[in-house]
């Protein structure tokens, strides 16, 4: 299972601000128990897209080079309910830079012209905290898997091209 | 026009009740931001992102909560501050007020020095002071 909570990038400017839709379904299984007869997407979800919204927006500031993790989420409010049908906006604007350290974000999600919540949260680079674990060298966060599925979903500019493989071609000496 | 320090003094608190979630009257000068106000690890970090933004000014990493000295053996020794551990920390926090920590300088009553006034006084250095 792919836990992402969000569908695509429409906009986004490189250590700044990003944009990104989702598209809420019935054929979400989740949606039948939350809740029974009255389909509702959680806001807890919302809170996540958020991040992979942020978490992509800090982490390809720094070419995707750190394991950016959500490190608190400071505030949310959410202001209106989500069902099957409805596209949201999901916006993340970094405050001030991406530092060394992390990135705190502005967020906002909206469907048409209404506001549905506001999140602030703070991502921290994992390697460069106080206590750095022993994690070895393998970006668990943006993962390979993960850096493919951006390139599909219409990041291609953002991440780097596939190492490329040496085809024997044929008719040449 | 620099700002006074009441001004300072309530942005400061406005930060740290955005940041950590506590009662504006929680904040109080001597407050500690850790063991009073509830902060943990990460929040010092959201502390920083918020006064560079509400000062306009750049923190960089140690100036306010420096995280590297008690890691040496140079100024650490027995869990307590050696001479010129306690040297380097008054060099570089001057901001803050060593006199009682000194008398018995446990690494682990570091945090107790880092204060709502604490910050107050180092955002009011870092205005007067030359530009960061």
């Amino acid at each position: 299972m792919r836990w992402i909570w969000i569908d695509k990038f429409v906009e986004f400017e490189r250590g700044r601000r990003a944009v990104a839709v989702k598209n809420v379904s019935l054929a979400e299984e989740h949606l039948h128990d939350h809740f029974p007869g009255y389909p509702v997407h959680p806001p807890t979800l919302m809170i996540e897209g958020m991040a992979q919204t942020g978490g992509v927006l800090v982490g390809e500031a720094l070419d995707f080079r750190e394991k950016v993790i959500l490190a608190k989420v400071t505030r949310a409010r959410f202001h209106r309910r989500v069902v099957p049908g409805d596209q949201i906006r999901l916006e993340a604007a970094v405050v001030g830079e991406v530092r060394p350290e992390g990135a705190s974000i502005d967020g906002r999600i909206t469907r048409g012209a209404d506001l549905v919540a506001e999140i602030q949260m703070m991502f921290a680079h994992l390697d460069q905290s106080r206590a750095p674990l022993e994690l070895g060298d393998e970006n668990f966060v943006f993962t390979e898997d993960f850096i493919r599925l951006l390139r599909m979903r219409q990041l291609n500019h953002l991440a780097p091209p596939p190492p490329r493989r040496d085809v024997p071609q044929e008719g040449r000496p | 026009m620099a700002p006074s320090r009441d001004e300072i003094t309530e942005k400061v608190r406005q930060a740290l009740v955005d940041a950590l979630g506590v009662d504006e009257d929680e904040v109080i000068p001597t407050a500690r931001i850790g063991a009073d106000l509830g902060a943990e690890s990460i929040d010092y970090l959201d502390i920083v992102f918020r006064l560079e933004k509400a000062f306009n000014i750049k923190i960089p990493r140690g100036d306010l909560f420096p995280d590297n000295i008690l890691t040496s053996e140079e100024f650490v020794q027995n869990k307590k501050l050696t001479d010129r551990g306690l040297a380097e920390l008054k060099a570089r926090m001057p901001f803050a007020d060593l006199s009682k920590f000194a008398q018995n300088p446990n690494v682990d009553d570091i945090a107790d020095l880092f204060t709502v006034d604490m910050i107050v006084r180092y955002v009011e250095a870092k205005l007067a002071g030359p530009a960061a």
